[in-house]
């Protein structure tokens, strides 16, 4: 009797890692693309899903919007926003060193943290779900698995498949693949190498919209410092599954809200950064590039 | 005599010198600015911190510019030797002599952190790129949640430690709690002093100026510019990069104990990413790999949120458009071009002109 | 290219230097001058978080302050001029901000909002003679600083017996669960306290789960632990803002215990958007109430909600009683602008602890020479959306 209990309790803090993972997932691909492209580690994801949030909250809870209205909208924001900062504060740098856009790149964080602040105060805003999906209840209501969880779970899912297909399918994606592999010889093959990166951080700041969305739908607290702590940990999981990789990504993402819900559950749940910190650090000694990351090796 | 010895002088020993001169003449000016009566309460107060960010800039571009890795866990190496250092002077501050006691604390706060430096340094330096950031990102993590989850404690049978909660130290009742989880480190006797600040950088600039321009820093510059060619030579790669790394680690660690003397309270809260951030923008504004930019760099960015102080809620947003609006200027290379073509435009005037002068 | 971004660095600093000089000469000027012109006013310097993670926090507290310096100065007795800094919540800032007020003139400190920042200040302001009052930074080791640091808020120990002893004479529950910030000086200050104290009245903790300022979007877990721990009573010794997700998360997976929180929890049903349904029969001891029915509560909640658009919390009352204890206390001992900051400390010193004072977070408050206050924890419950007194209070509060 006591297994089947304990066994309950299990699979209960399995669903709520899970849970954390989807969301952790669908962040962590938006970072992966922009990696994996512009070669550039965008600190600033995690602010644009946070004004991507802003928009869903006053769109779909103050002006009683479409959710899914609202998420578009949010998106359209999103992608003019990451397209905007990309071209004013990423591409004069671009043949510069990686560590000034990785400064750039926190300077543009900060912008957007106190930017929000100034518009919408510090604040916190509780932010209302935008899935209407009800929970799903199993095992006499022993288990619950809610809306939000399925939802983010399948949208991952349809949004790695969807990138995976235009990545390998359509013409702007070999464009992709082609500055990813070598942005030089891209130039050269007559790939626009702007319109390409420009694209990417498009793409990705509509997926950070969706993010946004999905994890206020879970986690219901909105401040300007919302995206932060969730945008470094999905890049840790993007690492973790191998930086640049699509289905990386969402492996990385899932497995990382597992572990810290595990650890909360049977360890400590005091020390359960240190414990997804320290199983990161152990998965890179193993592997060095990640789970799912590619081998690259250097040339003399 | 002396011009010709100096003009003859070797250019590296010429620009370390003028590193120095630019310490020293600092802690001057601000000393005469002192004794003058012409300091204010403000800028008097942010010399101390002002020292420990010029010693963790100098110790971070060693792992940054010179041996040419990404670190962002700096603020952890901070931390253990700020929390060490600290426990040192907490406890024999009483019996020896303050000088002892502090340079004590010093001591143990670096060897400390360079321990950390030795552990973290062996098995992460296999990485590299965004590989090893990432792991010094996860390493300052790390350190930062453990030390906020540390309860230490002292009575008459001992040491006491847990990771629950101060009651589960089982103290007795005579007992002192050292470290209290969250809160940290509480009471401490400020020892602190710009002097003590100034003399460390001029040791910190010793040490590291004088392992770069050594052997070991050729070696060590040598990996950075091809690790492969580097090893094809027979430079030991480990060896020089546990080397630069440790270095690094010792000097943040004092730094840490500069730091935390300073407030009369520590909490593992401050060395999070967002302060190994800030000292990498120290570095990376200052120019990576120059000792002397990031010792300018890291002054003026301590001052500047502090002179933007009358902007009251737009500080910080300024802040950050200053942070981005620099760094495209000084690091964008078509902007460093039409620079450095304007720049030449105006050395041709300038030069043309003082003959004419002395005519 | 470096040396040029050094000559740039360079002349920066130079004018940074410069700068400093500068300002150093006017402040200097407004110091000598100080007895003649600011004859009319008291500089009372704030400082709080009004950026970053905690900003919503030391807004709150800035907003109280301005209000009742606003008032006072209405009044036509004792000016007050109000010069409020931000810290970041941060030890360092916390310190260059009193360094910026003591350049300004700062006559008494009201501040500042949060522990670990009011630590490093109230040390350097031991060693100036400067007399501080704090809205809110709670921990018993703030006002051990030195004798001329006073708080209006309760002292964590004081709230976290306060609480098992309600908790256990009143037989709200049988076991115990209890969800608290580590990584927060305030929170795991009172959960220490309440343990110690739920211990020696026999209370039982069955779980006691901590998040930390990493992690705290994801609460679940926390949750279901005390859920299968069968907590029936859930002691959440935090703010609200983790609160509010406490209660949503708990309310979707249909664990419905009793709720009982400290003054963090205040401000829970002013979050925007959120379900008040949620903090229905949610109860705590809350020195301040923003619907109470008294006068003096409604005057203030009007005033604030016409000046900032928003309701008040806890904080922003502390912040509003700090400057009228100030207020009468200087009265009373006839403190006035010209008197220098540590002359102004010791009479304040030595009237605070003789006067009894009404404030909106508590009638009858008195300070003892240690700095505590002593006032009575009103006991509340969540009842359609409003706090209501809680009928058994009036025994426990003894």
């Amino acid at each position: 009797m006591s297994e089947v209990f304990d066994a309950m309790q299990f699979l209960s803090y399995l669903i709520n890692g899970i849970s954390l993972g989807s969301v952790y997932a669908l962040i962590a691909l938006g970072y992966t693309m922009v990696y994996g492209i512009a070669k550039m580690l965008n600190f600033a994801h995690g602010d644009v899903i946070m004004i991507g949030s802003y928009v869903v909250f006053f769109a779909f809870g103050s002006f009683g919007l479409n959710p899914i209205v609202s998420v578009l909208l949010s998106m359209v924001v999103c992608t003019l926003l990451g397209v905007t900062v990309e071209r004013v504060a990423y591409r004069p740098l671009r043949e510069a060193p990686s560590l000034a856009v990785l400064i750039t790149a926190i300077g543009v964080s900060y912008l957007l943290q106190q930017t929000a602040q100034l518009m919408w105060s510090s604040n916190p805003k509780s932010f209302t779900s935008v899935v209407g999906l009800r929970a799903v209840s199993l095992f006499d209501g022993q288990l619950m698995i809610s809306g939000e969880t399925i939802v983010t779970i399948l949208s991952c899912i349809l949004i790695m498949l969807a990138l995976t297909w235009f990545v390998n399918h359509t013409s702007a994606g070999h464009a992709m693949l082609a500055v990813s592999e070598d942005r030089g010889a891209a130039q050269l093959m007559g790939v626009n190498v702007n319109a390409t990166i420009s694209l990417t951080f498009a793409i990705g700041s509509a997926l950070a919209a969706i993010a946004g969305a999905l994890l206020c739908s879970s986690y219901p607290t909105l401040q300007p410092t919302t995206g932060a702590m969730p945008g470094i940990k999905a890049f840790v999981a993007a690492v973790f599954g191998g930086i640049g990789s699509i289905p990386g990504a969402f492996v990385g993402g899932i497995l990382l809200g597992i572990i810290e819900n595990l650890s909360k559950a049977y360890i400590s749940t005091q020390l359960s950064d240190a414990i997804v910190f320290l199983m990161l650090i152990v998965v890179l000694l193993v592997k060095p590039t990640g789970l799912l990351g590619k081998k690259v090796n250097v040339k003399v | 005599m002396a011009i010709t010895k100096l003009k003859n002088m070797k250019k590296t020993t010429k620009s370390n010198l003028i590193t120095f001169g630019i310490v020293v003449a600092f802690y001057l000016v601000i000393q005469l600015c002192t004794g003058m009566g012409m300091m204010t309460s403000s800028f008097a107060g942010q010399l101390v911190p002002i020292c420990a960010y010029i010693i963790l800039a100098v110790s971070l571009n060693l792992t940054v510019g010179i041996l040419g890795e990404l670190s962002l866990g700096h603020a952890g190496f901070m931390s253990v030797g700020a929390f060490s250092g600290t426990l040192v002077w907490m406890t024999t501050s009483a019996t020896l002599p303050s000088w002892l006691a502090l340079a004590l604390s010093f001591v143990v706060g670096g060897v400390v952190a360079g321990l950390f430096g030795l552990l973290i340094g062996i098995p992460v330096l296999r990485l590299s790129g965004d590989y090893l950031a990432i792991v010094t990102l996860a390493f300052g993590e790390i350190i930062k949640n453990f030390m906020n989850a540390c309860y230490l404690g002292y009575d008459a049978n001992g040491l006491h430690f847990s990771l629950k909660d101060s009651a589960s130290l089982h103290l007795a009742a005579d007992g002192q709690v050292l470290i209290n989880g969250a809160m940290g480190i509480t009471g401490v006797k400020k020892a602190s002093t710009f002097t003590v600040g100034i003399i460390l950088i001029l040791i910190t600039l010793v040490v590291i100026l004088n392992l770069i321009h050594s052997r070991a820093g050729r070696a060590i510059t040598s990996i950075r510019d091809n690790e492969i060619a580097a090893q094809s030579i027979g430079i030991n790669i480990t060896r020089y990069k546990l080397m630069a790394f440790i270095v690094s680690a010792v000097f943040a660690g004092v730094a840490g104990v500069l730091y935390s003397l300073n407030f009369s309270t520590l909490v593992a809260k401050k060395f999070d990413y967002n302060t190994s951030i800030l000292i990498l923008v120290f570095v990376v504004l200052g120019g990576i790999g120059n000792i002397r930019g990031s010792i300018i760099a890291a002054a003026i960015l301590t001052v500047l949120p502090e002179l933007l102080r009358s902007m009251n809620d737009y500080r910080m947003l300024i802040y950050a458009i200053v942070l981005i609006v620099v760094m495209i200027f000084s690091q964008s290379p078509q902007l460093v071009a039409w620079r450095k073509k304007t720049l030449a435009k105006f050395k041709k005037n300038g030069s043309v002109k003082p003959p004419k002068g002395v005519a | 290219m470096k040396k040029f971004v050094s000559i740039v660095l360079a002349t920066a600093m130079a004018a940074a230097l410069a700068g400093c000089g500068a300002t150093a000469t006017p402040t200097a000027a407004t110091s000598e001058s100080g007895s003649t012109a600011s004859a009319a006013a008291i500089k009372i310097g704030g400082i709080g978080p009004i950026t970053g993670g905690a900003a919503v926090y030391g807004t709150a507290v800035k907003n109280g302050e301005e209000l009742a310096v606003k008032e006072i100065n209405a009044l036509g007795g004792t000016q007050f001029e109000l010069n409020f800094e931000d810290d970041e919540h941060d030890a360092e800032k916390s310190v260059n901000a009193y360094n910026t007020l003591k350049d300004w003139g700062m006559q008494v400190l009201a501040g500042p909002v949060t522990t670990t920042p009011t630590l490093a200040v109230a040390a350097e302001a031991a060693v100036d003679g400067i007399f501080v009052m704090t809205p809110s930074a709670s921990a018993q080791a703030v006002i051990e600083t030195g004798d001329n640091v006073f708080q209006v808020c309760f002292t964590d120990p004081n709230q976290g017996v306060a609480s098992a002893d309600y908790i256990a004479d009143n037989a709200l529950a049988t076991a115990v669960g209890v969800i608290y910030d580590a990584s927060d000086a305030y929170s795991s200050g009172i959960y220490e306290k309440f343990k110690a104290q739920a211990d020696s009245k026999g209370l039982s903790i069955v779980a006691a789960e901590a998040f930390t300022a990493d992690n705290k979007s994801d609460l679940s877990t926390q949750v279901t632990k005390c859920k299968d721990a069968g907590a029936d009573l859930i002691f959440l010794p935090i703010y609200y803002t983790e609160a509010s997700q406490i209660l949503k998360y708990a309310d979707s997976i249909g664990y419905t215990p009793a709720f009982f929180g400290c003054d963090g929890l205040d401000g829970l049903l002013a979050v925007e958007g959120f379900d008040t349904t949620l903090a229905e029969g949610v109860m705590l001891l809350t020195p301040f109430a923003a619907d109470a029915a008294d006068a003096k509560t409604q005057a203030f909640v009007k005033a604030y909600e016409a000046a900032y658009g928003e309701t008040p919390n806890q904080f922003a009352a502390d912040a509003y009683d700090v400057i009228y204890a100030i207020y009468e206390a200087s009265e009373a001992a006839g403190v006035t602008a010209d008197m220098n900051a540590a002359d102004i400390c010791e009479a304040l010193k030595t009237q605070i602890i003789t006067m009894s004072f009404d404030g909106l977070t508590g009638t009858n408050m008195t300070w003892d020479a240690t700095g505590a206050v002593s006032k009575a924890p009103q006991a509340v419950v969540i009842k359609d959306g409003a706090y209501s007194a809680m009928t058994a209070s009036s025994e426990s509060a003894k």
